[in-house]
């Protein structure tokens, strides 16, 4: 994601504001005025990624369309936590029906505005990685399909976590998760499997699609506003850290979602009409271990001796995005 | 809507009556942190706090913030050896900020600007200071703000002490000194030149003063015993350097021959070469590793085609200007020892830069005023002499004999004799934890080179006195200002406020910076771990 | 007018009269021509802005109704069988959520075996759901209905079932008279509901409620059910004097003065047994008959109303509580309870299976004369299965049953129609 190239400002676009950048160049978090979308007083974990993200993108689609948003929310852990009785988080018309048709309602949202005239008044769909990847993806696929006029953001953390930790379609190889469990001859989540979301939506050829991360903020924001600002189906998967999912540090959560882009393992990039077309390279590569070795769930490739075939494996997977997207390449440098 | 559905709608954000702050452990406080420039700082200046508004690029401001501490800046950002950028943590990433480069480039914009000080409202009291140096005018500045009435008594026949008579002008051009005396001069302070103190208890009594500083600094050179030395052309550093100042420089010869390894025989042989002479050669009984002269004053020097000849020690000077010197080793701990084997040396001049003492005869007579073996004056904590109302600061103490370690002398010192003058004492305020480099979340910081300021080209160094290291311009002084990290103190970034999962981070508006929403914040540390600048602290939670 | 016309027709007109917003349907037969008819419609601009999306799924059809609903859209489908048992999650979500979408079923069989012929299982399987039921007698009701059933869905914020047998009304070509727009319009006002997706007044629809909450918000969902029972009969009178037909009778007697014995059915196959009632009635047997227009509500009050003064309740339904016996009539039973009314309970109809008017004489005869078991298989082959039993006892690995019994009938089609 190409945005001003910022050199010299202290922090330059690394921070959520600086208050030496111009406004164009300021985060919509950074601004006293953000909508928070997604209230305090939502129960989800301490240093919950998926509520960070939540608000992150729904902040910028709401100032992205001034505020005339709708958001179809699947059922999940954002969906959990932000809604029960009698409290809400969200402060924007929110509708949560089931955990597999989230993008379907959202298409109907969109059919439906469109056969009042207010075509003006946009729609979201979200949900987790489970929601997404797995029960809602028959849904998914015929909302992109359609074309409808339709943002679907996909909170990814890998697993089914409102249910306590189960393998998703999602889950990388060799994770634990409580259906994946650490034991026998390959613990955790098996090599090769797992689904590609972000790529089967380049395959329908639908306007756009990216990948973000709740580490780049400004990346983040700047693929919100661009996909508020075309029409049709579009889709962008963030990653965000569950620190109980990944048994990782609460405080680390922004810390772990960086060594994911860092290391090559998570790409950020944008495809439009089925093609890649930008990517947003890695600053300071490091190895997958920075990465894995911050998450309990990858606990017991560290063990003594190492599963040093593990980490090579995944290391490789790190390896080809690099290549697949240009990751190291300069053009995609973030503004610094 | 008024038939709202029961439970399974909403009203938006009534989240806001679910108190998550009790599920909290530990809570996130904001904590400013010392920034090791501040810390390194021995004028005390607030580095951290001026470079915050360079960075906006309000020099006004920034310059402001900076004279509180320190009243020359123009003359600073030259001569003062920054040890800020020594102890700076940016160091440690790529280069350390060139603090002395933008605090230089404020002080001379403050110049041209034409921005003065106003003196404070008048206290009644009135102060003496004896010597106009940098410690004695730093003295005057900070006593005239708090409103006392100071008057100096200077020796020379130029206020500016060892900045005039000591640094050569290629270092620090005499209109740049003059413009920030003259500052000071301005605020009612009054300098008497040519004035010296020989009694100062009738000088105190005849003035009416309520309060004296004393800091004429050292000017004496130390002398060394040298076989012949008597024979041949042999000049004290310090009196060659005030006699080019005074323009009567003496007659040294093609080939000069300068001993000792501090910055005063780096500026002795530079001002040399400068006179003509062909070959200025430095005579240091060590080696350059272990020179007390600064290692980029060293490397001027060798720019401009000063030589060296270390590890000798001159053991004889012959008539016509042979030198006979030893080979010296160094033994385990950097301490030279002799080895018998000889060279000699050409030279039609001998420049002997060996240390300076303080003139203390005036002193002996002032009951109280203890002078140690070594010359120098003792005080107590608060800068006060054995005599009560007298007090001494700069060179004449056991201190560093830096321009800057001088001027908080100064500083120091008046807020001493104020509080004495007030009937109080004063109190340092307690200071803040160190903000040591592993507080840090450098990855948040843009990759930014330090842009190295211009030199002088080489020819017009080796003949001109103008000054060798050149400004940095306004754009270039902006951006080496932003490089600052400021370390442990908020600089506002917004990360803690931007990544707070629950919004319990209040965003009070620019330059108010920020409020922790206890009734919401779970304690997760986000806040703590992604502040660039380490200025968020996570404590245990008590209930 | 009336028109000689295909139900599935005549119901995508009164559909498009009643000016949906949003449509969005997954074809499955029988309930293909009318979403066929609807789609040609919205593509030639007929039904105003209404949106037409061809979805990948009932699932997803029903959820994007969701959607639209909740957005303030007239939203519609139509479905059946194994298409309602696969939106099943929707359905009921859409009752909780109080949202007023209508929807055909063109009622069919549920597998397996795989059957696309009517009867009664599916909208049966999905009648605790949370949505209103109705069912068509012909393709007139058909079309009344459907114009009514937007209007209570509408007013009581609950979705609504119109449900139409499958080929045996939805291909039938019969004279229908579907009314007119100006008369649609005057019957059924813009959709104005209680909630809708505004950003100018934000709402959160769809909480998660607990044990504190939950039974008041189902309970509220049986209020308003409880208040249908009140509103369709008065909506449906309005709707009569606006279209001059009778409609939104909660049960319909036929013949009922001084019968013995009352035959009720739901939908279609009350033709017939109106039929077999004159038969019987010709023949001097004290028999009446009794047609449930709706059957969520359960009208248990007007029910007992009419039968009251009867001796015995033959209940004639198309579906079977697998393991139990008669779905209808177990309710039936529970809204006489009290009375001397004996209720019994015929199982027709299954699959397609055909209930000829002699099937239904000649087991109300029986019943007058020695009575039914219970609950008793109307015209089932007990040969067959009696064989079948047999073979199973005798050999564990017997093969497929319905192939065995397909063997044993015969041909696909032949012996079956």
């Amino acid at each position: 994601m190409h945005y001003q190239r910022v050199k010299y400002y202290q922090t330059g676009t690394f921070t959520v504001g600086n208050r030496l950048l111009d406004e164009s160049n300021r985060t919509v978090q950074a601004r006293m005025d953000r909508t928070n979308s997604l209230n305090s007083g939502h129960r989800a974990c301490q240093g919950c990624g998926e509520a960070l993200g939540a608000r992150y993108a729904i902040d910028a689609a709401m100032r992205a369309v001034d505020n005339q948003l709708v958001a179809v929310n699947a059922t999940g852990c954002l969906e959990v936590f932000s809604s029960p009785y009698p409290e809400s988080a969200w402060q924007i018309p929110w509708l949560h029906s089931l955990f597999g048709n989230a993008p379907a309602v959202a298409s109907g949202v969109a059919a439906a505005l469109r056969a009042k005239g207010k075509d003006h008044i946009r729609v979201v769909g979200q949900g987790g990685d489970g929601a997404t990847v797995d029960i809602g993806f028959g849904c998914l696929s015929g909302m992109f399909e359609r074309n409808d006029d339709v943002l679907y953001i996909c909170y990814d953390n890998e697993a089914y976590m409102n249910t306590g930790v189960q393998r998703s379609g999602s889950t990388p190889p060799r994770a634990w998760t409580n259906t994946t469990p650490a034991v026998g001859p390959s613990p955790g989540n098996p090599m090769g499997v797992g689904k590609n979301v972000p790529r089967i939506a380049m395959a329908h050829g639908i306007p756009y699609v990216a990948t973000a991360s709740v580490a780049d903020l400004h990346d983040l924001e700047a693929k919100v506003f661009k996909a508020m600002g075309i029409h049709g189906a579009r889709y962008i998967h963030i990653h965000v850290p569950c620190p109980l999912g990944w048994k990782s540090d609460p405080a680390h959560t922004i810390k772990v979602a960086r060594m994911a882009i860092e290391s090559g393992l998570f790409p950020l990039f944008e495809a439009e009409y089925g093609r890649v077309t930008d990517r947003t390279s890695i600053r300071r590569k490091v190895p997958v271990e920075r990465y894995l070795e911050l998450q309990g769930r990858f606990a017991h490739l560290f063990g003594d001796p190492p599963d040093t075939e593990a980490i090579r494996a995944i290391q490789a997977i790190a390896d080809a995005n690099i290549d697949m997207y240009g990751l190291l390449s300069e053009e995609g440098q973030r503004g610094t | 809507m008024e038939r709202k559905p029961f439970a399974i709608t909403l009203d938006p954000g009534s989240s806001l009556a679910n108190h998550t702050g009790n599920w909290r452990t530990m809570r996130p406080v904001y904590r400013d942190h010392l920034p090791p420039c501040n810390h390194a700082c021995p004028a005390g200046e607030n580095v951290q706090g001026w470079l915050y508004y360079a960075e906006e690029g309000d020099y006004e401001r920034a310059w402001r913030v900076l004279t509180n501490d320190n009243p020359f800046p123009a003359i600073h950002g030259r001569v003062c050896y920054h040890p800020c950028e020594t102890a700076c943590n940016r160091g440690q990433l790529d280069e350390a900020v060139g603090i002395h480069a933008v605090e230089r480039f404020l002080g001379d914009y403050a110049i041209q600007q034409g921005w003065r000080i106003e003196p404070g409202p008048p206290s009644g009291k009135k102060v003496l200071i004896v010597g106009a140096g940098p410690s004695g005018l730093s003295a005057a500045f900070h006593l005239a703000r708090f409103g006392h009435a100071v008057t100096i008594y200077e020796a020379g026949p130029k206020p500016g002490g060892m900045m005039r008579f000591g640094i050569p002008r290629y270092r620090l051009p005499r209109e740049v000194l003059d413009a920030e005396v003259a500052r000071v001069e301005a605020m009612g302070v009054t300098i008497h030149l040519n004035r010296r103190v020989e009694d100062l208890e009738a000088d105190i009594k005849n003035g009416g003063f309520h309060a004296t500083f004393l800091a004429i600094g050292a000017h004496l050179s130390k002398r060394v015993e040298i076989p012949g030395r008597d024979v041949g052309r042999i000049l004290d550093a310090l009196s060659f350097l005030k006699s080019v100042e005074t323009g009567e420089p003496p007659k040294i010869g093609r080939r000069v021959a300068i001993y000792g390894g501090g910055n005063t025989a780096i500026d002795a042989a530079r001002t040399a070469k400068r006179l003509g002479a062909e070959e200025a050669v430095i005579v240091y009984r060590r080696d350059r590793e272990h020179m007390p002269a600064h290692d980029f004053e060293v490397e001027e020097a060798l720019e401009e085609g000063v030589l060296t000849k270390w590890l000798r020690t001159i053991r004889q000077i012959d008539e016509g200007g042979t030198l006979t010197v030893e080979v010296m080793e160094l033994d385990k701990q950097g301490y030279p020892r002799p080895t018998g084997r000889f060279e000699t040396l050409e030279a039609d001049s001998v420049i002997l830069a060996l240390g300076q003492e303080v003139d203390t005869r005036f002193l002996r007579k002032v009951p109280g005023i203890e002078i140690s073996d070594d010359g120098v004056i003792q005080v107590d904590e608060t800068m006060m002499t054995g005599r009560t109302g007298i007090f001494a600061g700069g060179d004449m103490v056991p201190a560093e004999r830096t321009v800057t370690v001088a001027t908080g002398h100064g500083k120091k010192a008046a807020r001493h004799i104020d509080a004495y003058l007030r009937g109080v004492r004063y109190v340092k305020p307690p200071g803040n934890p160190l903000a040591t480099f592993d507080r840090l979340n450098t990855w948040y910081y843009t990759d930014a080179p330090h842009i190295h300021q211009p030199y002088l080209d080489r020819v017009r160094r080796q003949t001109t006195f103008d000054e060798v290291v050149l400004g940095l311009d306004e754009s270039t002084a902006l951006l080496e200002a932003r490089r600052c990290l400021s370390c442990g103190m908020c600089f506002e970034c917004d990360n803690c406020y931007g990544m707070c999962p629950d919004n319990a981070i209040i965003k009070l508006g620019p330059g108010k910076k920020y409020r922790i929403d206890y009734d919401y914040c779970k304690g997760c540390g986000i806040c703590a771990e992604e502040c660039p600048c380490g200025a968020i602290e996570m404590e245990k939670e008590i209930r | 007018m009336k028109q000689q016309i295909e139900g599935s027709q005549a119901i995508a007109q009164i559909v498009a009269r009643c000016r949906p917003e949003v449509i969005a349907a997954y074809p499955i037969s029988p309930q293909t021509h009318i979403v066929e008819a609807l789609a040609r419609l919205v593509k030639a601009g007929e039904i105003g802005r209404c949106q037409y999306l061809n979805v990948e799924s009932e699932f997803a059809a029903l959820s994007a109704l969701i959607g639209a609903s909740a957005t303030g859209a007239r939203a519609y489908t139509a479905t059946t069988s194994q298409g309602l048992l696969f939106m099943a999650e929707a359905v009921y979500n859409a009752a909780g959520l109080g949202l007023p979408i209508v929807m055909t079923i063109a009622n069919r069989a549920l597998g397996a075996p795989i059957n696309i012929w009517n009867d009664h299982s599916d909208s049966m399987a999905l009648r605790d759901a949370g949505w209103i039921q109705f069912y068509a007698e012909d393709n007139q009701e058909a079309v009344d209905l459907h114009a009514l059933a937007f209007r209570v869905a509408e007013e009581l914020s609950c979705p609504a079932m119109v449900c139409v047998d499958g080929y045996v009304l939805t291909h039938a070509y019969e004279p229908v008279d579907v009314p007119e727009q100006a008369d649609v319009d005057a019957y059924l006002p813009p959709y104005e509901p209680v909630q809708v997706l505004d950003p100018d007044d934000p709402v959160t629809i769809g909480a998660m409620v607990g044990p504190e909450a939950y039974a008041e918000v189902r309970y509220l969902m049986h209020h308003k059910h409880i208040k249908a029972l009140e509103a369709i009969p008065r909506l449906g009178t309005e709707l009569s004097e606006q279209f001059g037909r009778p409609s939104g009778r909660l049960v319909d007697p036929y013949r009922i003065e001084e019968a013995d014995t009352v035959i009720l059915a739901l939908g279609s196959v009350n033709g017939t047994i109106k039929d077999a009632v004159d038969d019987l009635r010709d023949e001097g047997w004290p028999v009446g008959a009794v047609k449930l227009g709706v059957y969520r509500p359960f009208p248990a009050h007007a029910l007992r109303r009419v039968v009251q003064d009867a001796k015995r309740v033959i209940v004639v339904e198309k579906d079977l509580a697998i393991g139990h016996g008669g779905i209808v009539s177990s309710e039936v039973k529970m809204a006489l309870k009290g009375l001397p009314i004996v209720v019994e309970t015929v199982i027709a109809g299954l699959g397609g299976r055909p209930i000829p008017k002699a099937s239904i004489v000649r087991t109300v005869k029986a019943a007058f004369l020695e009575g039914l078991e219970e609950p008793h298989f109307l015209d089932l082959k007990w040969e067959v299965v009696n064989k079948e039993l047999r073979r199973q006892e005798e050999r564990r690995r017997s093969g497929p049953t319905a192939a065995n019994i397909l063997r044993e009938t015969g041909p696909f089609g032949v012996r079956v129609l």
